[in-house]
């Protein structure tokens, strides 16, 4: 079937027609040159922006395990309602993805379910116990080809396990992907450690158990001449220490998350653990912080670390509460508010950031692609200044705890296009 | 005043000021043979305790009986209790059952917070202590004890030792002397202050000797031995040299000088017993003050407009 988005500025430039058939594009024509062949489905893209579909190096689907809070399907139904054509499936399930028949079976369900593509995240460890490597070469062998590898939820934090795994997965040119995060200094954490944790009486994450467990990885990876990835990184110090590992060419790359480039810990005032994540959310500052990261190319991705709980652990007191908020609707306008309006990123600077550059540290090959004739059509269409109001009980999600309740965003997701094949149209899943 | 009592920061320095009056009158009354007010009467008051703590339990449970409220404890400690889920189910139990205040002592921090902003209950809620975060009705009696002795704390000078980091009586003395025009100052090794302390409104030092002299009154807080296993100081020894009230650092107040404790003490470790037992000592005192300040407070929120000897005729 051929079809034709017609009327779309790809990049925010000068508006054209795409035309693409089996997946591929075919067609890139001023609009209008041309009418749409016959027969040919067309969609409406006046006045919307086309990038390449969004890639999330950084999701947690709970399948299997825990379907009460998400599924395979209800998550990568969320995924394409956020614009992102393929996301990787965090391994801390129960079972935890440290075989190849489980990440096998994720990748599976994902292929059924159809909204995304689904790369599983393989576990470093057995168990993600921090003991012993997982069989990293059978997952990177398996149907899933899984690249990346992470035990997140928690730090690989014995350097020489560590240093073990940054070499043994190069000879896939796979990556590690690490939960940075020191478990002696951050016992019983329960938010940032800074002034206000002091005063709210919560057990404080000190930034530098984020920033020590870097710059170790970052010196080992250095050492044995491996690639690594940092998860989630939240605050000035780590954004530094990255900044100063690239200029010293070592191959590492990060992420941010959605909340932390816009949400402060001012937020645990409230106790209500809508608000409690890990990493914490941190101070004005590190958001500060991690904004020019992200704006100067020394955060290479928005990851938004989709972390789904089931009603009861959210809705009680503060330590009870899980760790964890919903992403990946929200992701884009967080993106448009706080690095495209204040004009700090350009369409192409979000299309890299939230696209081109995640997809290469997944090593997607059909992923994060230009647009051009001859690539996948994997396409997001969208609205930068359409507004519209957070409300959890019309996401596919299957849970709700969103830091956005009840707030309005700026920007929206209108088509969603995955290898040629709409899974988002107007806003709701095709 | 606040609906709820959760922080001593909820206390604007006329509300302080008007719980200490209040619990002054009542003092005076309840010395009576009949100690009995019937002000709550009809009323529900609901004793919350996830964490054992049986004299600030007493102390509210004398309370409200002495003002003739219904008083129904729930004790959740020992039970299966231990997940967040079980506070929204207990709070909807009360609030069916018409509780119109819920005194909670929790271990988590916030807590009292999340009850009273939650939407499960309507009643009016008062913190009893919330992990390591406030205890605000300590702070008031401990005031009280100490305007008893001192007068006007304007200008006063309190002392504060030992383990702030986990203390929530600290907090909220911290919050509350501040409010009412005193001078505080902790001392704690640097172990045992909170990140940030140095924002709080008070004075800090790692001395003792340097802090005590001259002072009107030093507050001695609970340190766990456990403490030290976690490396906090070396050894319990080396804490009581440092950081123990003795006779001899005692003898550094000002001449009136008096020594608090919220408790219960360790003898021998923060305080020895020559001193608790000894003349500056008001901690028994504290005790029985604590029963004035909690129905001043459960008289005061629960909206009674009567003076109380009116209402005691």
């Amino acid at each position: 079937m051929i079809t034709v988005l017609r009327d779309v500025r790809p990049y925010g430039e000068d508006a054209v027609d795409i035309t693409w058939s089996e997946g591929v594009i075919t067609g890139i024509s001023p609009t209008g040159a041309s009418a749409p062949p016959q027969g040919a489905r067309v969609l409406d893209g006046r006045g919307l922006i086309v990038l390449p579909g969004f890639v999330d190096l950084h999701t947690h689907l709970r399948e299997p395990g825990r379907e009460d809070a998400e599924t395979i399907a209800s998550g990568t139904a969320a995924a394409a309602l956020g614009g992102f054509t393929a996301v990787h499936a965090m391994a801390n399930t129960t079972p935890v993805a440290d075989t190849a028949g489980v990440v096998e079976q994720v990748w599976r369900r994902g292929v059924e379910a159809g909204y995304c593509d689904v790369h599983p995240v393989g576990a470093v460890t057995v168990g993600l116990q921090g003991e012993r490597l997982a069989e990293l070469g059978a997952m990177a062998d398996s149907a899933a080809r899984v690249r990346v590898f992470s035990d997140d939820g928690v730090c690989v934090s014995d350097p020489v396990l560590m240093r073990r795994a940054l070499e043994y997965v190069k000879a896939f040119d796979g990556v590690i992907a690490q939960h940075a995060q020191d478990p002696r200094l951050t016992e019983g954490a329960q938010m940032n450690e800074s002034a206000l944790s002091g005063v709210l009486g919560l057990r404080g994450w000190p930034a530098v158990a984020e920033e020590a467990i870097i710059a170790r990885d970052l010196l080992l990876a250095q050492h044995v001449g491996s690639r690594v990835h940092i998860c989630h990184l939240s605050t000035r110090g780590s954004v530094d220490i990255v900044r100063w590992a690239k200029e010293r060419g070592v191959d590492v790359t990060a992420e941010v998350t959605p909340h932390h480039l816009i949400l402060t810990e001012e937020l645990a005032r409230t106790y209500d653990p809508r608000y409690k994540v890990n990493p914490p959310l941190r101070t004005a500052d590190d958001v500060e912080a991690v904004r020019a990261g992200l704006e100067d190319g020394t955060i290479d991705a928005v990851a938004t670390d989709h972390a789904p709980h089931a009603r009861e652990d959210k809705d009680c007191e503060w330590a009870a509460g899980a760790f964890g908020m919903l992403g990946l609707e929200t992701a884009f306008p967080v993106v448009v508010e706080t690095m495209v309006v204040p004009g700090r990123l350009d369409w192409r600077a979000v299309a890299d950031r939230m696209s081109v550059r995640p997809a290469r540290i997944g090593r997607l090959a059909d992923q994060g692609r230009p647009l051009a004739v001859g690539e996948p059509a994997h396409l997001v269409v969208v609205d930068p200044d359409a507004v519209w109001d957070v409300d959890p009980s019309r996401s596919p999600s299957r849970s709700a705890n969103t830091p956005f309740l009840g707030r309005q965003m700026r920007g929206a997701v209108v088509h969603t296009v995955l290898r040629g094949r709409p899974t988002v149209v107007d806003g709701v899943l095709a | 005043m606040n609906k709820h009592l959760l922080s001593a920061a909820d206390l604007t320095r006329e509300d302080a000021l008007s719980i200490l009056d209040t619990a002054a009158e009542l003092a005076r009354v309840t010395d009576r043979a009949v100690k009995k007010l019937p002000t709550l009467r009809g009323r529900t008051v609901v004793n919350l305790f996830f964490e054992d703590s049986t004299r600030t339990r007493i102390s509210f449970e004398a309370a409200a009986k002495r003002l003739s409220a219904d008083v129904i404890t729930f004790s959740a400690k020992g039970s299966s209790v231990s997940k967040g889920e079980s506070l929204k189910d207990t709070a909807l139990t009360l609030e069916a059952m018409g509780a119109d205040a819920v005194i909670v002592r929790h271990g988590a921090s916030g807590a009292p917070h999340r009850l009273a902003h939650s939407g499960w209950i309507e009643g009016v809620v008062i913190n009893a202590g919330d992990g390591t975060h406030e205890h605000p009705t300590q702070a008031l009696l401990d005031a009280f004890t100490l305007r008893q002795h001192l007068g006007e704390l304007e200008g006063r000078r309190v002392v504060v030792v030992g383990d702030v980091l986990h203390s929530r009586v600290a907090r909220s003395n911290v919050l509350l002397l501040h409010t009412l025009g005193a001078e505080v100052t902790l001392v704690a090794p640097p172990t045992l202050m909170p990140v940030g302390v140095d924002s709080w409104p008070c004075e800090v030092s790692y001395d003792l000797d340097e802090a005590l002299p001259g002072a009107d009154a030093v507050m001695m807080l609970r340190v766990q031995a456990e403490r030290m296993n976690a490396a906090y100081f070396p050894t319990s020894n080396e804490y009581s040299r440092r950081y123990g009230l003795d006779v001899r650092r005692a003898g550094l107040l000002a001449d009136d000088g008096i020594v608090l404790h919220p408790g219960p003490m360790n003898r021998g470790m923060e305080i020895t017993a020559e001193v608790a037992d000894g003349p500056r000592s008001v901690i028994v005192e504290q005790v029985t003050n604590g029963v004035h300040v909690r129905m001043a407070v459960l008289y005061l929120l629960l909206g009674v407009a009567d003076a109380p000897e009116e209402a005691a005729e």
